[in-house]
């Protein structure tokens, strides 16, 4: 043999794991899952505890915050232990990981914040299924290493976060007329309670998406209008 | 050179060790299923005592409310179908069923407190009842657990002067109007939540129709 193969002069020092995400920065997997690729609004996963549990703002940063927890850990972890976890139970040690750190969050949350943990009810334990948080195991910790798996899932926890805290205000200041419970518009201001049921859920994630739409439009016209 | 086979081979094979032997799959998973098993344990073990602790504060401070600050409070266990001061050896205190008598400054009664559920518009509604066994006058309510909709049926909770309507109230039995009242024993139910007040005012006949008995019973005994 006296050349090397082509193909080892043009992989990376470590082999790429076929389906993962092209390299891009630290910064970029961050920011991507805000605004470029959100998990509510743009991928439309995790709708259900959205729409579920959205009528109040406080009810959203306490959903958003146990959802971050969860995705950081079991990232972090999934991503770390990549290499020894075998294709073919990938996505039945995924769930076990997810299990193990949802049912942490909730325990902590009936601990230390037992009110909250009392009006979420059963939506903490049901993390274990929100897609975004087996989406990104699969899509991407179990492909990268451990400092984009978490770059990714702070960006993912805190776009989630965000898509929930826009539902929660439309929701609570139209519907119970107050912002995390202080009351703003005064006595005479007759609370709209169709916006914390649930039609009230439907129509404000159908408006968020619609505003959502419009933006994504424009801004693709202006960058069209640009190139010409 | 041939081992490079499968280092510039078909990108289509996902790692070389694709096939795993079934022992390191169930391995795999007894690890993580050990591994996750092991830091719940811990966790529970870590947050067992505030949760207990909570649970606890949250039953005394309900009595107390409901019974509007008694001096002192005696507690009777359920045994049976009858009240006694005492529980069976061996029993467990934490889950036997108790009825908390609350007595003012000078010894008088003033009322009793107890624990009564009922299922309400979206979810159980579990209340602290206190009222005056003799007259079957309320003293108060405490909603101990609920999850109906926020902002409409969670009123029963979250909205004080709805507790407010029921005291001195007589449960004989309760009941409900939509309207304004100054009947003694019918109070207003709350605008949108109307399911879930009247769950309100079951569970408060049902604990007076069910503890109220079992008191007579017992003051009866204990009187002789």
């Amino acid at each position: 043999m006296t050349a090397i193969p082509v193909e080892t002069l043009e992989q990376a020092p470590e082999p790429i794991v076929p389906g993962a995400p092209p390299p891009q920065p630290l910064a970029m997997d961050f920011w991507r899952g805000i605004a470029d690729d959100n998990p509510v609004m743009i991928q439309m996963l995790g709708l259900c505890p959205t729409m579920a549990i959205s009528n109040q703002v406080s009810n959203g940063l306490g959903m958003g915050a146990a959802t971050l927890f969860v995705l950081v850990f079991s990232s972090l972890m999934i991503s770390s232990l990549r290499k020894v976890i075998p294709n073919e139970v990938r996505l039945a040690t995924y769930i076990l990981v997810i299990c193990t750190f949802v049912t942490i969050a909730d325990l902590i949350m009936q601990a230390y914040s037992p009110l909250l943990s009392r009006t979420l009810g059963p939506f903490v334990p049901l993390i274990v299924v929100n897609c975004i948080i087996l989406g990104r195991a699969e899509a991407f910790a179990g492909k990268v290493g451990p400092m984009r798996a978490l770059a990714d899932a702070f960006g993912q926890g805190f776009g989630f976060t965000l898509a929930l805290l826009i539902m929660c205000t439309i929701r609570e200041v139209i519907g119970s007329g107050t912002f995390l419970g202080f009351h703003l518009f005064g006595p005479h201001y007759e609370p709209q309670l169709f916006f914390i049921m649930p039609p009230g859920g439907f129509l404000s994630m159908g408006l968020m998406f619609l505003t959502m739409g419009w933006w994504g439009e424009r801004k693709k016209a202006k960058l069209a209008g640009a190139s010409k | 050179m041939t081992g490079h086979q499968h280092g510039g081979g078909a990108p289509a094979t996902p790692t070389p060790d694709a096939g795993s032997s079934t022992a390191r799959l169930l391995f795999t998973l007894a690890f993580f299923g050990a591994l996750g098993g092991g830091i719940l344990a811990y966790t529970y073990q870590k947050t067992l005592g505030p949760i207990r602790k909570f649970a606890g504060e949250k039953v005394e401070v309900a009595v107390k409310e409901v019974l509007g600050a008694p001096a002192t409070l005696d507690t009777l266990y359920l045994v049976g179908d009858k009240l006694s001061k005492t529980l069976p050896q061996g029993a467990d205190v934490l889950e036997a069923t108790k009825v908390f008598i609350g007595y003012n400054g000078k010894g008088e009664q003033i009322g009793v407190a107890v624990e009564e559920f009922t299922p309400g518009f979206s979810s159980e509604v579990h209340l602290m009842v206190g009222f005056n066994p003799a007259t079957t006058a309320l003293t108060g309510f405490k909603v101990l657990s609920q999850t109906e909709t926020p902002g409409l049926g969670d009123k029963i909770e979250k909205d004080p002067s709805f507790m407010t309507r029921f005291v001195g109230k007589l449960a004989n039995p309760l009941k409900g109007t939509k309207s304004a009242t100054t009947d003694a024993s019918t109070v207003q139910t709350i605008t949108g939540a109307t399911i879930s007040s009247k769950a309100v005012i079951k569970v408060i006949n049902k604990a007076v129709g069910t503890w109220k008995p079992r008191l007579d019973a017992y003051a009866k005994e204990s009187g002789k």
